[in-house]
């Protein structure tokens, strides 16, 4: 450990410059948190948190889109635990639970099933949020679901995938990043092979890093090198769980089921072609339309940050709203409603640096 | 954002298996892996297993915990 | 306000717990033996000082690993008490059964409800039955009270803390919450972890009778080691550092957090106890501790200084320092 992070220190003082380095994983952020790391790192190297938490991108108007399918008789909505604070224009799925409505929190998509299977009177509906290593899983469910011809679930779909908000980032002339520390349990799914065309049309290191806090340390030391030496290449820290192509079963579950399409990222806009929507072939699974679900555009409150916090351009610090009135027992912004929220790991564990 | 964790299989049944995190067992989703055997460490998230580890990548977490976790673990 | 409800949140033990204490209670009720908001009231009758204290419990499934809600509702009144250095006597008992409960099920409660009582000699010595329509209640609430005789020449209240002094707790963490989760709806694992519910005046007594002098005990119930020790450094205004590396956790306990993406400091114990008492003193406490079957595996897991002031901070395994926060409520398994 020691070692590791005198490489990091020599190697950070070679490159002399400031450096900013960008996780886009919220286990990522929580890891560094959680372990402090971020301390060990020299002056002139930052890690900054992009838009890694899928419950802090998601956009409002598809919270409240839940809110109003939970509060209809006969439908239960399921969901991970992750979802149920997250405030919505109005309400949360926590304060329509107070008042009655049925939400069940899930561990995976197969128990939202097996919930649809023990309440043929229901109609159990699914949140369907996540990247590309949770897809996958929901993929699952409605391919199962339509073999076994049930007629009572579907799923409110807001997946995203990663490589078009890394690249709409780098467009963004306000980001400057040195490096990418890159998802490590979305590479288990789409392979390290992904983030190719970040090295190659904009010439900017990446790295896939696994969750330890010595893979995170690694990876930093990883992309130093790779500036030091004038490289842009995709390495894989995290060769334990990452191959250079994924898991190919997982992927073509996801083609069959899911086919991208634009989508809204909060605090980012929309991003073409970055969300997973339902298949036609799939439709009758698709709780927005079997249920007539309109989406409304959401109210955002005009000081909060989270947008350029989700770019790395400023920190949680810089919000006016932060600490106060914005905590994590009265979010705001989106990242302060996820605990893996880029400003909610800052108020549970940085607070002191404010 | 996605928080996976490494466990190992200690029964197979049909397309699921009964898996153990640290002596932790539930039963999670084999179908996305090829060929799942027992003894196998699998990635699990969310209730489904998205890889398959070989022996040397148990022994690379090991060590690295080993490095960096000084924690004991009592019993 | 007016959409406002209580959450299930408000009933976790964290932070939105005390906000609705100091929102909704202390503005209505304050008074001078309320305003502390230590585990229990401290009363002096005569020249001697008595603990006062009372508990609701609502946990589901009301059978778990380890124990029931019975041992429980004993355990929980008992140590509230214990750690004021209280001598636990009297317990009051009111139990809210739903219709339909299997009779069995009472009768198994009532009994562990007796024998935990006897493992203090503290006797229920009064009580009340009230059943509810099928579906108002899981099964049954229970509701205990208990007075207790404090035992030292002072007091143990959590705004006691000075810098220098040691954090001592008795074993390892988060057992009772990992048990009883791995029981729940939609959750569920197997796990050989069992409750640690136990009644902790034998240790708090043997912890006494050292004469190190003590500033104050905790067990972290709800909100778990994280919320207790926000508490006191909030009451003491000290900081409070843990040591992560000599935190005791079981394997089980730290593979259920994994899994379920928790923080093993947050989870509640249930026969747990923090001391917080000078350095000097805390070699005897430990040795005492390390002498009773429910002080086995204690260990000195953090100290205390000035600054940062009301602020806990963890010093983790690999060298980095973080704040401990005070849960926000009740703790959601996450897969992000």
């Amino acid at each position: 450990m020691k070692t590791l992070v005198a490489n990091i220190e020599e190697m950070a003082r070679r490159v002399g410059r400031d450096l900013k380095f960008m996780e886009v994983c919220g286990t990522h952020t929580m890891a560094a948190f959680r372990s402090g790391l971020r301390q060990l790192l020299p002056d002139n190297v930052r890690l900054v948190s992009g838009p890694g938490c899928p419950v802090c991108v998601t956009d409002p108007g598809y919270l409240d889109a839940a809110i109003e399918l939970c509060r209809r008789p006969g439908v239960i909505v399921a969901t991970f635990g992750d979802l149920v604070r997250v405030p919505g224009t109005e309400s949360s799925l926590e304060r329509e639970r107070a008042s009655g409505a049925s939400v069940r929190i899930v561990y995976s998509p197969s128990d939202a099933l097996v919930l649809a299977r023990e309440c043929p009177s229901r109609h159990v509906v699914f949140l369907g949020v996540g990247f590309e290593t949770t897809a996958p899983t929901v993929a699952w469910a409605i391919f199962r679901a339509a073999q076994d011809g049930l007629r009572n679930f579907s799923v409110l779909c807001a997946h995203k995938t990663m490589p078009r908000a890394m690249d709409a980032l780098v467009r963004d002339q306000a980001v400057r990043i040195d490096g990418f520390i890159c998802p490590g349990h979305v590479s288990v799914i789409t392979g390290a092979q992904m983030y190719r065309f970040i090295c190659q049309q904009y010439r900017i290191p990446c790295v896939v890093s696994g969750f330890e806090a010595w893979d995170i340390l690694k990876s930093v030391g990883m992309l130093l090198r790779q500036i030091a030496e004038g490289r842009a290449e995709v390495e894989n820290e995290y060769s334990r769980s990452v191959s250079e192509y994924g898991n190919r079963a997982a992927q073509q579950l996801m083609h069959e089921v899911f086919e991208p399409r634009d989508d809204v990222w909060r605090g980012l806009g929309t991003i073409p072609g970055s969300g997973l929507g339902i298949r036609e072939k799939y439709a009758r699974f698709d709780a927005a339309k079997v249920l007539g679900v309109t989406f409304h555009e959401a109210h955002v409150n005009p000081l909060c940050r989270c947008g350029s916090v989700l770019r790395g351009i400023s920190t949680p610090l810089d919000c006016h709203l932060f600490g106060r009135p914005c905590s994590p027992a009265h979010p705001i912004g989106p990242c302060m409603v996820s605990s893996e929220g880029v400003c909610a790991a800052y108020y549970k564990y940085e607070r002191m640096a404010a | 954002m996605c928080l996976a964790v490494p466990a190992r299989i200690v029964e197979l049944h049909d397309s699921t298996a009964t898996i153990s995190v640290d002596g932790i067992l539930r039963d999670v989703d084999v179908s996305l892996i090829e060929q799942p055997r027992l003894g196998d460490y699998v990635l699990v998230h969310a209730g489904f297993a998205i890889h398959r580890w070989d022996q040397s990548d148990v022994d690379e977490l090991q060590a690295i915990r080993a490095a960096t976790d000084l924690r004991e673990t009592v019993t | 306000m007016k959409r406002d409800r209580v959450l299930l949140a408000h009933g976790g033990g964290g932070s939105l717990t005390r906000e609705l204490i100091e929102t909704m209670l202390l503005p209505r009720l304050e008074n001078p033996l309320l305003k502390p908001l230590d585990d229990s009231a401290v009363l002096v009758m005569g020249n001697s000082g008595y603990a006062f204290t009372s508990d609701s419990y609502v946990v589901t499934p009301y059978l778990f690993p380890g124990g029931d809600i019975g041992r429980l509702a004993v355990c929980g009144t008992v140590n509230d008490l214990a750690v004021m250095g209280a001598q636990p006597f009297w317990l009051s008992l009111s139990l809210i059964l739903e219709e339909g409960l299997p009779l069995t099920d009472l009768s198994t409660i009532v009994d562990s409800i007796h024998a935990a009582a006897a493992e203090v000699g503290a006797q229920v010595v009064t009580g009340d039955t009230k059943v509810v329509e099928r579906g108002k209640c899981e099964g049954l609430y229970i509701n205990t009270a208990g007075l207790g005789k404090i035992s030292v020449p002072y007091w143990l209240g959590s705004a006691n803390v000075k810098p220098g002094d040691a954090v001592i707790i008795n074993g390892p963490i988060g057992e009772h919450g990992v048990a009883v989760m791995s029981r729940r709806e939609g959750v569920a694992f197997q796990t050989s972890v069992t409750s640690d519910c136990a009644p902790l005046w034998p240790l708090v007594k043997a912890i006494l009778d050292t004469g190190a002098r003590i500033r104050a005990m905790r067990d972290p119930t709800r909100g778990g080691v994280a919320g207790a020790v926000c508490d006191i450094a909030r009451a003491s205004n000290v900081g409070i550092r843990l040591f992560e590396d000599a935190i005791p956790i079981s394997g089980e306990v730290r593979g259920a957090c994994d899994l379920l993406g928790l923080d093993p400091l947050t989870i509640a114990n249930e026969g747990k106890v923090l001391v917080f008492c000078g350095a000097k003193d805390a070699e005897p406490v430990l040795a005492a501790m390390k002498n009773h079957p429910l002080g086995r595996q204690a260990r000195v897991i953090g100290e205390v200084s000035t600054k940062p002031e009301g602020m806990a901070l963890l010093r983790t395994t690999i060298g980095g320092e973080r704040i401990i926060d005070m849960p926000t409520g009740e703790d959601l398994p996450r897969i992000c």
